[in-house]
């Protein structure tokens, strides 16, 4: 028998399947962990909140859905959210695939650090965002600022908040790395011969891009896209904040219903109908992509790139990288400049108090001082240090759970990617992304507060929640990376005799090292960033940084607003040291393939 | 009248030269091989013909007048590279129909061609096939195919065999050669296989480290190789370093092996001389390498230059067997015809060749 087996050993891989049952076994415990998972902490928390919401539903259980959407107001509510979700994904397309293209075919000076930018413009927490466009537009922003002192004005002349522009303009801003990301990687590895092949055949510059890269692409192009879309549809804070109280969304209406109006059954309706449509378009995703995948031979990426030579180049590269400069840099930098800026306002004698013509009296740490005095004597105070470890705490938990979770499940879903069980499953673990942040959160009140699973003490709580969220992302940026290693390199490495665990060791994994830091890039900024189920969840004593700022940016006065950038401030330096770090990481160890 | 020139062409890419001055010439129907290692420039020679990159300094002209200001997809020239490049998201009668699309052709027309190539490569019935499950001698035809389809001026072949295996490359070769002929197609061909290039090639550019070594036709090239680089390419190995003088009326060639007269138009047709060699005054002696060629050396002592060695090895090679001679300590090889008697390993002989058929010298630096 055991002559037998090491005989075995020698034959392909492809003979020993339906004959050797321990590699189904070792699929059958992979998929069970990210199984167990979702089951606990996704699908028990959003049956209980379905079944506390439908206990009060009358006749049959279609009847809360069909009242919601015979409503006016909730019928408005959800085509204002595909409609700014729709123009969102198109701007964020129109200024990202430019940026794409240069990033992933030429080589010039300043790209890691665009790379850095836009990564770091992802992963501050879209309160962050919201008080950044606040600090540049907004009526006591820079630009407002400054052209009152100019002209002399007591009022702001630009009106930015609360107009559909913020809004739009915000969410560019924090997607576009997924198109710069998504698809210039793609994009870096594409074989340029394909175009040059298309060239020698008589195709133009416009023919290539449209009948050659564009449709290769598309996968990417087509992901990045529908990222985008979800990002946008499930937007919070962007819209709260910076949209202000006349833009509803399906997912601010949700928070409103809940901890406004106490309307639990509504919400919950809300929630479904927002999960039916965003499963919906994660299954014409996942259809969409695996239709359109296709075996590429990828090209190390310094070979596709090159250095730009021409003038026009220059100019057209200049222009994309300023446009994409500008979104990134100057909120960023009116944030923190804002934050450190001290102005007075000489009110005349017919303004209201706390009106009048701003005047720059220098640069000032008070902003920041006062993070440390808790002039309220609030019960819930916490120090920004606490703050800032907690934050990262909960962000380490997160990277390690997402990626325990998610590299088995790519490993699988790569794998078996035609099998029936891995086309159904497939969506179904996608579904938290679709999942609202906010209704995840109150998932997690009503579930998790109670036996048999009582985590209301637990510290994992909040990075079982941020895992949910960063798990697809991380399962997203690992399934094509193990997808597209050629089975040919496990075949000989198992026709060597390697054991399936060693060839995920010695094939898979150094091959799958870069996406790998991705998908922990993804976690841990997902985490710090994470507001809108944290914002439910989070024991008052132990805030998040995301927590404290929407604490202080929701009471008013100036000195809450200036407490409010201080904290954005500090948010932001500590998400950009973290993604320069892992970006540094990246080059210096892991070349590229 | 030359089709194609090449005139001078430099290319650096930042501190190392790709093609250091190359010069030659393709005429109409004609099939020229461009041969030489890898790393040598030719695949760089191939991107700035075909418009993809531009020379530093020279020019490709088409019946003489200058491509400079022509980008690549109006060269009207065809490129099939190495591993081929099939559009991945296009079946294979998609692939062959892209360039005739691109020429704006009406859809009969580019049918009638789609068909017509495809059947002329051996592949009638390929139409509606994913190129990602083709086997790489199927790939390497629809390639082809789709190269040839738009009828270029150039059909430009990057390595187009050196991705397949030994007995598919000799097939394919055969077929490629018939191809390129029955079409009458002008074409380049870049191989760093000499078979290749001599199967199918009328001339031959050899090129090395961004220059050109030789152009000739494939006899020419093997029975009279321009340097020591050419020779070793193509495997001619015996290489005896020597030095040139004139005795009398004769010049001789001394080597560690012995001395060796030679005719004057032995001397003539080598690069050695640039001058006229009665300015070859007695007194002067010039280092140089001879080349002994391997299959022009008989196994006994009739003809007029003797050497005298003991066989340390001898293979069988089909038509012929090679014997290793160690002739006063130098290794030399020698090719026999396999039906003559052989001497075994260990045997001592004699050896002798006409000057005229098997020697030959260049430069010591080439």
């Amino acid at each position: 028998m055991d002559g037998d087996r090491a005989a075995l050993k020698y034959l392909p891989a492809r003979l020993f399947q339906g004959r050797f049952n321990r590699p189904r076994l070792t699929s059958v415990l992979l998929w069970l962990a990210p199984l167990i998972f979702l089951l606990l902490f996704y699908f028990y928390p959003l049956g209980s909140i379905l079944t506390v919401s439908f206990a009060r539903a009358q006749g049959s259980i279609l009847t809360p859905f069909i009242e919601a959407l015979r409503s006016a107001s909730i019928r408005g509510v959800l085509a204002f959210t595909f409609w700014q979700a729709l123009l969102s994904t198109l701007l964020t397309l129109a200024i990202g695939l430019p940026g794409a293209y240069l990033l992933a075919r030429y080589d010039f000076r300043g790209k890691s650090i665009i790379k850095a930018l836009t990564g770091i413009a992802f992963v501050l927490p879209t309160l962050v965002v919201a008080a950044a466009f606040n600090a540049l537009l907004g009526p006591q922003g820079m630009v407002n600022y400054t052209l009152m002192s100019a002209f002399g004005l007591e009022g702001p002349p630009i009106h930015f908040t609360n107009t559909l522009t913020a809004i739009l303009i915000a969410h560019m801003f924090y997607n576009t790395t997924i198109v710069l990301r998504l698809v210039g990687d793609f994009w870096s590895h594409l074989d340029p011969r394909l175009g040059q092949a298309a060239e020698v055949l008589g195709a133009n510059k416009w023919n290539v891009m449209r009948r050659i890269t564009l449709p290769l692409l598309m996968p990417a192009i087509a992901s990045a896209a529908l990222l985008v879309f979800i990002f946008t549809f499930t937007s919070f804070g962007v819209i709260l904040v910076l949209g202000g109280p006349q833009f509803a969304t399906l997912e601010t209406e949700i928070y409103y219903q809940t901890v406004s109006l106490f309307n639990l059954p509504l919400a919950a309706v809300l929630a479904l109908i927002q999960l039916v449509c965003t499963l919906t378009l994660t299954i014409i995703y996942t259809r969409l992509v695996s239709g359109l995948s296709r075996p590429l031979s990828l090209r190390p990426a310094h070979i596709t790139q090159r250095k730009i030579t021409t003038w026009r180049g220059r100019f057209l590269a200049g222009i994309v990288i300023l446009v994409l400069l500008s979104l990134i840099v100057a909120p960023l930098f009116a944030l923190g400049f804002r934050s450190i800026s001290n102005f007075e306002r000489t009110a005349s004698a017919t303004a209201r108090q706390g009106y009048g013509t701003p005047v720059w009296r220098g640069f000032t740490l008070d902003n920041y001082r006062e993070l440390n005095i808790n002039r309220r004597g609030s019960l819930f105070y916490a120090r920004p240090t606490t703050t800032i470890a907690v934050s990262l705490g909960y962000a380490g938990a997160t990277v390690v759970l997402a990626i325990l979770l998610g590299l088995p499940t790519a490993w699988i879903l790569s794998r078996r990617r035609s099998s029936f069980f891995s086309r159904s499953l497939d969506p179904l673990l996608m579904l938290p992304l679709g999942t609202s942040a906010v209704t995840l959160g109150l998932g997690f009140i009503v579930a998790l507060d109670s036996p048999p699973l009582d985590l209301r003490a637990s510290p994992l709580l909040i990075p079982l929640a941020h895992t949910l969220v960063a798990f697809p992302f991380v399962v997203r940026s690992l399934t094509p990376a193990l997808h597209s290693i050629s089975p040919r390199l496990r075949e000989a490495a198992s026709v060597m005799g390697a054991q399936p665990l060693t060839v995920f060791r010695h094939v898979d994994l150094p091959l799958v090292a870069r996406a790998l830091l991705v998908a922990a890039t993804f976690a841990f900024t997902i985490s710090l960033g994470e507001f809108g189920a944290t914002v439910l969840i989070a024991r008052p004593e132990y805030p998040t940084i995301p927590l404290a700022i929407y604490r202080l940016i929701t009471r008013p006065g100036a000195l809450n607003y200036g407490q409010a950038l201080a904290l954005s401030t500090i948010l932001m330096l500590v998400a950009g040291v973290g993604m320069l770090a892992i970006e540094r990481f990246r080059i210096a160890d892991v070349g590229e393939f | 009248m030359a089709a194609l020139s090449a005139l001078d062409i430099h290319k650096r890419f930042g501190e190392t030269y790709a093609l250091k001055g190359v010069s030659f010439e393709v005429a109409t129907a004609e099939t020229v091989a461009v041969l030489g290692p890898s790393g040598c420039g030719k695949s760089t020679l191939l991107e700035i013909i075909a418009g993809l990159e531009t020379p530093d300094q020279g020019d490709i002209q088409w019946n003489g007048s200058s491509l400079s200001g022509t980008p690549a997809y109006r060269r009207e020239f065809g490129l099939m590279f190495q591993d081929f490049v099939l559009f991945p998201h296009k079946n294979v009668y998609q692939n062959v129909a892209f360039g005739l699309q691109m020429h704006r052709l009406p859809d009969d027309r580019i049918e009638k061609r789609v068909f017509e190539v495809l059947s002329l490569v051996g592949l009638p019935g390929f139409e509606k096939r994913d190129v990602n499950n083709l086997s790489g001698g199927e790939a390497q035809r629809v390639a082809l195919a789709r190269s040839l389809a738009p009828h270029p001026r150039l059909l430009m072949l990057d390595e187009p065999l050196g991705s397949l295996d030994r007995n598919l490359r000799e097939r394919l070769v055969v077929d490629l050669r018939d191809i390129l002929r029955n079409s009458q197609q002008t074409a380049l061909y870049v191989t760093h296989d000499q078979e290749e290039a001599f199967s199918l090639a009328d001339r031959v550019v050899v090129m090395n480290a961004g220059r050109v070594e030789q152009i000739d036709t494939p006899q020419g090239i093997y029975r009279r190789p321009a340097s020591v680089f050419v020779a070793r390419f193509l495997g001619l190995n015996n290489l005896i370093t020597g030095t040139l003088h004139r005795n009398a009326d004769e010049f001789v060639v001394d080597t560690p092996i012995g001395r060796f007269r030679l005719p004057d138009d032995v001397v003539r047709s080598s690069a050695v001389f640039n001058i006229g060699m009665t300015e070859f005054s007695s007194g002067d002696r010039t280092p140089v390498t001879a080349l002994i060629r391997p299959d022009a050396v008989t196994l006994n002592a009739e003809q007029a230059n003797v050497l005298h060695g003991s066989v340390q090895e001898i293979s069988f090679r089909g038509s012929t067997c090679r014997a290793t001679i160690h002739v006063n300590g130098t290794p030399l090889t020698f090719d026999f015809p396999a039906s003559s008697a052989l001497p075994k390993a260990g045997e001592d002989v004699a050896l002798s060749f006409e000057a005229s058929q098997a020697l030959q010298i260049f430069p010591e630096d080439s």
